[in-house]
């Protein structure tokens, strides 16, 4: 990769850290220049990112035809703890990282009704956008951790700064909540981290894992040369690289020495990882962070926390979760699968009974996201049954779709739900009605939005929903049914939330001389997440264009395992029952 | 006879005065402040200046990138990696690369806080000159905690580092709290001293030597040839009993009732001292001690002056003396073993101590109103992270040395990562004071539109308290939980995974009270009752903060060559 493109992806992280610093010079009076400054930075990142996203450039577009890495930069970082600076791009975090670009412009074009303490909130928020993208593109356990991190306290800010009335305690509570996950993290990243042995790997997994080395004079190490060095280590040699991790995890046994109570290291690390990635989906039980921080955060932060800060755990499940420890994911299988079905249950209920209009849209967000977490659980193979990859690479697919979807949706709905609150100032769902009447375009563009959330086919919802519902048949018809079913309790809520809102006679509430039409401003904002949830819906091979050959890699990489590792060990054990059986039989 | 002793102890001196070098220059500091009061001209020379040129002539002394290796004739500077662990002043003390890193550690400490001390009002009266001296003397006392390699040294070193401080928080001799908390610190140390005395008089009465290498021996003998209840009960007893002496100093439950009142009760300037480097010192006089009597691997050589040792048996007599050394390589090997049943009860008992003292310390931590009462319970909560780092250097011990010595290397990056952020954090405790007269943490609300250099820097301090990456706190954690970590896996034993797990839980909890002095800051507005500002801090005072507070912000860049130049030094700790 040459300097111009090596720039390019490290400047999407570094941009926004640059223009924070940056903004501190400006002056703090001058509001209209710190949000165009701070527009123009996040513009900046979307830039490049579509970019690397069309095709035509040789050296920066993103290749559809490859399922590896790109865009690799590998630096030592911290040699004494094998830490490097390791970013890539493949497709499972390009399409959410061109998400996290487009929403954090169109939401800062959202601040614009952010009045006090314009130059703090530009500096977090650009802070907050250099995390969110560090977390996608970061492929050092290490450093991916350090970047979730990063988010939380602006975060915290974000929402206890510049929140509503119960702010404080929402902070605190999406503080707590998510750094409890990350210590959990933290263990399970030292457990993999003082377990793993480069050793074990050969040659070629070596250099597919992108596991780098520098001799004495800064020249890199070829894989071949780095295998003799390390053969010839005495001690394990540890990595953080997520990459070597993965292939430990599947053609090594080193995660599988038994740990605690007859679990194994894998067992006790995916748990660990699970629940922390659990919380910022976030899964029932583990959810009520949510509706308190969405409810209290100021608009533009509601749609970056829906739209983009939701998709990280969900992403840290495909990413770490499974191809790392791959033989826990199976034996968990049903766990994970009941907690999202859960959820999508829960969700959905919790939604049906809101009253407060943005609490509403934060439990479909529960409900939705339990779509994700059902598609990545699913692996349709239990022992004896048939083993079937395609459903399995089906429900992944749904899932990231989904991620996606879901991203434009509610990010959507949030800022639809912004604008009457800024004109109205109340949230109550049964004091609206009829602003089909006074705010035409704009009912016509929110109806688009909630639709899309709703999961109507021809709008980026329905696509999600459909594969993961499909690829669940071959688990288990039960939870096929629950979670089809569940698309009736969404319609059920979103139809009777537009049905409140935005038909009916005529608008009762207070303020009702505020109700105008959508600016100008609000219309380009709204009108790229309508477009785009259009157009994913109608050619959603657009997204899958980037998505196919990384999943299908990485679904084909598990089945093998699957396969030659896992079922082997399972018939085994069948075969050992059944002579246990026979044996004891008078 | 008699002149081959005398001839032996005056080489022996001679050459150990080098490897003391850094203490001496410290003592004849202390000697020229107080000349300097005696003579008309100098007597208006401030005595920080004097302190601070000291101070920095001890850190010159020391060299930490290069320190002397004495073992050579004449003494050479090498590279600290290359420092052998050697004896001073026949077994006394011990000169290694751990004892060099916290030593530069306290002394870089040192010269910060008497910048500091020049910045804020607390300490410019005509008391100057006593305040730097006592501060001065307990951080003599401290470096000699930090090589102790006798009990009877551990114990002297303790007085000396405790009698200044009980000093120190008196020094205000108009504030009626200090004095109050002066004598509850007093009474309170000198009960600890005294059963930590019976505690070594038994140990050294079982074992019939005090030199902790002699001792780990006798210790690891009679564990092989198996031991009587009796003697049992008189080993666990007297370890309890000096454990009680160093939880005194470390602050740990359940000796930790004076921390809170001495740092309500002295100023900030003297809580920043108290907090770091006693703690630093009484860490690793911890390690000296618990891996001293746990691992024979540890013991030091004998200097170069005296290797056959006949002195020294002469000086001790005791009977079956004999000097550990390093090329008994098989008889080692069965004394490890042997002492397996001491690391695990030292391992053991110092894990429960660090799990409660920090989970107490964050719990107790919630209720305070006053910063420092806050600050001082963090302190405790702290001092449970840095003692989590023991136990896997006892458990390691005996399986693989080379991890056991990087364990003690986390600990030893941890302290360096502290003692910035606590530096830090009582210094904006001091400037607040100066400005407003007050230590409630109410009266810090609106701090961000009254001062936004204090707001931001002690928000970056607290949170990098807490750990939160990409601040320098997660670093130190981050490296403690992996000494704890890699034990737990090495060697399976189950209480180091409780222990991780205890470590992880207390630091979400312990966001709670960070954060909330930080959302009084930030988010509380200022209202009548809020005590007013009367002057802002100067530019200096401003200036050191952010010197103090960018380390803390920048370190996650480049923490490998402060990580690589610590596993260099402690790299023969055990071995």
């Amino acid at each position: 990769m040459d300097n111009v493109a090596f720039l390019i992806v490290i400047s999407l992280i570094f941009t926004p850290v640059v223009g924070a610093i940056a903004l501190l010079f400006l002056p703090a009076e001058n509001k209209s220049l710190l949000r165009w400054f701070t527009l123009a930075v996040t513009l900046l990142v979307l830039l490049p990112t579509l970019y690397i996203a069309l095709p035509g450039s040789s050296v920066l577009s993103f290749q559809t035809d490859t399922a590896n890495i790109q865009d690799v930069i590998q630096v030592a970082w911290i040699p004494s703890f094998d830490i490097q600076f390791f970013l890539g791009i493949d497709g499972i975090s390009f399409p959410l990282l061109l998400l996290t670009a487009l929403i954090a412009f169109l939401a800062m074009g959202a601040s614009w009704t952010i009045d006090k303490h314009v130059k703090s909130y530009c500096v977090l928020y650009l802070l907050l956008l250099a995390g969110m993208m560090g977390v996608f593109m970061s492929l050092d356990f290490f450093l991916f951790y350090i970047f979730w991190e990063v988010m939380l306290l602006p975060m915290y800010f974000l929402i206890g700064v510049w929140g509503g009335p119960r702010k404080e305690y929402a902070a605190i509570k999406f503080f707590l909540y998510t750094l409890f996950g990350s210590v959990l993290m933290l263990i399970a990243l030292l457990m993999l981290y003082f377990n793993s042995d480069l050793r074990q790997l050969s040659a070629p997994q070596l250099a597919a894992a992108h596991v780098a080395a520098w001799d004495d004079a800064g020249e890199r190490l070829s894989p071949e040369a780095f295998k003799t060095r390390i053969d010839a280590s005495e001690y394990p040699v540890h990595t953080f690289n997520i990459l070597a991790l993965q292939q430990l995890g599947q053609h090594s046994e080193v995660f599988d020495q038994a740990l605690l109570w007859g679990k194994s290291i894998q067992w006790w690390a995916f748990l660990l990882l699970f629940i922390g990635f659990a919380i910022k989906v976030p899964s029932v039980p583990l959810h009520t962070w949510l509706p308190d921080a969405h409810v209290e955060a100021p608009t533009p932060i509601s749609m970056i926390l829906a739209g983009v800060l939701l998709k990280m755990g969900g992403y840290g499940i495909v990413r770490i979760c499974y191809p790392i420890c791959p033989d826990a994911g199976y034996d968990l299988v049903w766990v994970v699968c009941s907690v999202g079905v859960f959820s999508m249950v829960y969700g959905a209920f919790a939604a049906l009974a809101q009253k407060d209009f943005k609490r509403m849209v934060a439990y479909s967000s529960v409900s939705h996201m339990g779509y994700v977490v059902l598609g990545l659980g699913v692996w349709s193979a239990t022992a004896g049954n048939v083993f079937d990859p395609i459903s399995w690479s089906m429900g992944v697919k749904g899932a990231l779709f989904q991620m996606i979807g879901h991203g434009i949706s509610s990010a959507g709905m949030f800022f639809m739900v912004g604008v009457i609150y800024d004109r109205v100032h109340h949230r109550d769902l049964n004091q609206f009605g009829g602003l089909y009447g006074k705010m035409p375009i704009y009912t016509a563009m929110a109806m688009l939005l909630f639709f899309a959330g709703l999961g109507l086919p021809g709008l980026c919802g329905f696509i999600g929903e459909a594969f993961v519902v499909l690829s669940v048949w071959k688990l288990s018809g039960t939870l096929a049914v629950i979670s089809a079913a569940v698309v009736i309790l969404t319609a059920a809520y979103i139809l009777w939330a537009i049905q409140r809102v935005y038909l009916g006679p005529e608008y009762k509430g207070p303020h009702p001389e505020a109700l105008t039409e959508i600016t100008w401003r609000e219309t380009l904002i709204a009108l790229p997440l309508c477009v785009l949830a259009v157009v994913l819906g109608v050619f959603p091979s657009l997204m899958f264009r980037y998505l196919d050959k990384t999943v299908d890699q990485q679904v084909a990489d598990l089945t093998e395992w699957t396969e030659q590792v896992k079922l082997p060990q399972l018939r085994a054990q069948q075969a050992e029952a059944d002579q246990d059986v026979a044996a004891n039989q008078p | 006879m008699f002149f081959t002793l005398v001839n032996h102890l005056t080489t022996d001196t001679l050459t150990s005065l080098i490897g003391f070098g850094a203490e001496l220059v410290l003592c004849a500091t202390i000697v020229v402040i107080l000349l300097a009061r005696m003579f008309h001209f100098t007597e208006r020379i401030d005595s920080t200046w004097i302190a601070l040129l000291g101070s920095l002539a001890a850190l010159v002394v020391l060299s930490p990138l290069a320190p002397w290796d004495i073992s050579q004739q004449p003494a050479q500077m090498v590279a600290i990696g290359n420092l052998p662990r050697v004896e001073l002043f026949t077994g006394m003390l011990v000169y290694d690369g751990f004892g060099v890193v916290i030593k530069t550690l306290m002394i870089v400490f040192l010269l910060l806080f008497f910048v500091l001390t020049k910045l804020t009002s607390a300490h410019r009266s005509q008391d100057s000159p006593d305040f730097t001296t006592l501060v001065l003397g307990a951080t003599v006392g401290m470096c000699l905690m930090v090589s102790a390699n006798h009990v009877l040294m551990v114990f002297l070193a303790i007085e000396m580092a405790s009698v200044p401080s009980y000093a120190m928080v008196a020094i205000r001799r108009v504030d009626r709290k200090g004095s109050e908390a002066a004598l509850k610190y007093a009474v309170y140390g000198a009960a600890a001293a005294g059963v930590m005395l019976y505690g070594i008089s038994l140990l050294c009465g079982v074992l019939n030597s005090a030199h902790i290498p002699t001792m780990a021996m006798k210790l690891s003998e009679m564990s092989a040839a198996g031991m009587t209840g009796a003697e049992i009960t008189i080993l666990v007893m007297a370890s309890l009993m000096i454990l009680v002496g160093l939880a005194f100093k470390l602050s740990a439950v359940p000796f930790h009732q004076w921390c809170p009142d001495v740092f309500e009760g002295a100023t900030a300037e003297v809580g920043a001292f108290l907090s770091v480097a006693s703690k630093a010192a009484a860490l690793a006089l911890l390690i000296r001690v618990a891996v001293g009597l746990g691992c024979v691997e540890s013991a030091p050589l004998p200097l170069a002056a005296n290797t056959h040792g006949e002195a020294k048996a002469a000086l001790f007599n005791v009977a079956d003396e004999k000097q550990p050394a390093v090329e008994e390589a098989a008889e080692v090997t069965s004394e490890t073993k042997s002492l397996q049943p001491v690391q695990t009860f030292l391992g053991l008992i110092i894990a429960i101590m660090a799990a409660v003292t920090c989970t107490f310390g964050n719990l107790a931590a919630f209720a305070q109103t006053n910063i420092k009462r806050l600050l001082a319970y963090s302190t405790i909560a702290h001092a449970g992270y840095m003692m989590m780092a023991v136990p896997p250097i006892l458990a390691l011990a005996s399986k693989d040395v080379a991890a056991a010595g990087e364990c003690a290397g986390y600990l030893a990056l941890y302290i360096a990562v502290y003692l910035l952020m606590n530096l830090g954090a009582f210094a904006v405790v001091a400037y607040v004071r100066d400005c407003t007269g007050s230590e409630e943490i109410r009266d810090y609300a609106g701090m961000i539109y009254r001062n936004q250099s204090i707001a931001i820097c002690m928000t970056i301090l607290l949170v990098s308290l807490v750990g939160l990456p990409p601040l320098a706190g997660f670093v130190g954690k981050f490296a403690v939980f992996a000494g704890v970590a890699r034990g737990y896996l090495a060697t399976g034993e189950t209480y180091l995974a409780i222990l991780l797990a205890v470590g992880c839980v207390n630091t979400a909890i312990s966001l709670f009270y960070y954060l909330r002095v930080v959302k009084v800051m930030t988010i509380d507005p200022v209202d009548e009752e809020t005590a007013p500002m009367h002057r802002s801090p100067g530019i200096l005072q401003l200036g050191y903060l952010w010197c103090v507070t960018a380390p803390v912000l920048l370190l996650i860049v480049g923490w490998d060559s402060l990580n690589v130049w610590i596993q260099a030094a402690v790299r023969g700790l055990i071995s």
